[in-house]
């Protein structure tokens, strides 16, 4: 519902609700299934990560570019190497068929403080395009009814 | 169409630069007021071509692109293979001028984008009776840092992949997507640590903080033009430079990026033009 939808004091650029970015994430394993080309570039890949809103991250298991496993934090003694984590109102933004100037990219949000990366990077780093791309399925579906 | 030969031609001079020669790769068409375009860190004189191409510009100018050492068709010096490449503000200058010395040209316009928009207004400081007028795309005395670039040059990271996909995100979404996959294939394929060490001018060596106050663009008209999805150099990083430049002109470019010129050429056309015709305009006085 529209009056559900919130315009964070953080100045978010697109209106959203939280449990809706929350549940955008959740797509994101069956997206990839259906995209083999991202697939295909993550074919080397071998990790587990926590990704997601910062209000509910996810722990991923990726194997050979694929979503093997995901689950929402806190998961009892689970590890990871490193994670991506940015507020709800900047998923909502980087999941605009047109994103808004300066919230269209993973590095973009971390540079305006509404994303953080911790560990070890390398992964993330090696990998760099499939993790944006990964990110940005949701962006398939016009995330809040975005054209 | 099969067959089609496009006007661009390539050719190689020999350039003197800090006292040693270097084979230098150009490409140009037209002819007119020389405009000579420097390309991004990490990329090559290929980020261009459509400007080469085009029938209306070409008819007033000599459009100039030519590869910095290092870069694209340009080796490195003969005697710097096996060192550390490391572009300065010293290097980048004495290369601009060597090779518009060697060309001959006669006050040349100079547009340079992104480490060539950051150069320009060095150009502009230093020597600017030297231009007819000077225009920096994505260009700022200054701009935050947003990446370590040690990850650009290691072994346990595909330097090409590394580099392409950090800037990705400096390109608008909405363009071209051949445009947008072509100005990424400059970055996949340049040489390890190019962009890094371009980078080393950009970040350390290049900070034109309190210098740019003196450019007079009486004597040199400089024109700012930037990206609104550069979050590189910002829109803002841009017009608080061209504030503290008397009578620079800042245009902010929408639906345009860090590459604007290879990203969207025909958006990129839309805010180049005026710039080229005032710059035509000016002659005429």
């Amino acid at each position: 519902m529209e009056s559900e939808r919130v315009r964070q004091d953080d100045g978010s650029p697109v209106p959203f609700t939280p449990d809706a970015v929350i549940e955008a994430f959740k797509t994101i394993p069956e997206l990839l299934i259906r995209d083999e080309v991202l697939t295909t570039r993550g074919r080397w890949l071998d990790v587990d990560c926590l990704l997601g809103p910062s209000t509910q991250p996810f722990h991923l298991a990726i194997r050979a570019g694929r979503i093997v496993d995901m689950a929402p934090a806190p998961m009892l003694m689970r590890s990871w190497r490193f994670s991506y984590r940015a507020t709800p109102a900047a998923f909502a933004a980087y999941w605009q068929r047109m994103p808004p100037a300066g919230w269209h990219d993973l590095l973009a949000l971390t540079k305006r403080g509404q994303a953080t990366l911790e560990g070890d990077l390398h992964p993330f780093m090696a990998h760099l395009q499939y993790f944006k791309d990964l990110l940005a399925l949701p962006r398939r579906n016009g995330f809040g009814g975005a054209p | 169409m099969n067959g089609f030969i496009e006007p661009i031609i390539g050719r190689y001079v020999h350039v003197e630069i800090d006292g040693e020669v270097n084979r230098i790769y150009f490409e140009e068409n037209g002819s007119g007021i020389p405009l000579v375009c420097l390309h991004t860190a990490g990329s090559d004189a290929r980020q261009w071509r459509h400007l080469l191409v085009d029938d209306e510009f070409t008819r007033h100018f000599r459009v100039i692109a030519f590869d910095m050492p290092w870069h694209g068709k340009s080796n490195p010096p003969d005697s710097q293979y096996g060192t550390e490449y490391r572009l300065t503000t010293a290097s980048y200058t004495a290369t601009i001028r060597a090779f518009c010395d060697a060309l001959k040209l006669d006050r040349p316009v100079v547009m340079g984008c992104s480490i060539g928009g950051r150069i320009v207004l060095n150009l502009a400081i230093e020597h600017a009776c030297e231009f007819r007028a000077l225009i920096g795309l994505e260009a700022a005395d200054f701009q935050q840092p947003w990446y370590d670039t040690t990850w650009l040059n290691r072994p346990d990271v595909h330097g090409g992949e590394v580099c392409a996909a950090l800037v990705s995100g400096l390109i608008a979404p909405g363009g071209p997507e051949v445009a947008r996959q072509e100005t990424l294939w400059g970055y996949k394929q340049g040489g390890p640590g190019i962009f890094k060490g371009d980078l080393y001018f950009y970040r350390v060596d290049g900070d034109l903080r309190g210098r740019t106050g003196n450019i007079d663009v009486n004597q040199c008209p400089l024109y700012l033009l930037t990206g609104e999805y550069d979050f590189s150099c910002t829109p803002e990083d841009t017009l608080r430079t061209a504030a503290g430049i008397p009578g620079a002109k800042a245009t902010v470019m929408e639906r345009l990026g860090h590459f604007p010129m290879s990203e969207n050429p025909s958006q990129f056309r839309r805010y180049i033009a005026p710039v080229l015709h005032d710059i035509i305009d000016k002659q005429k006085l």
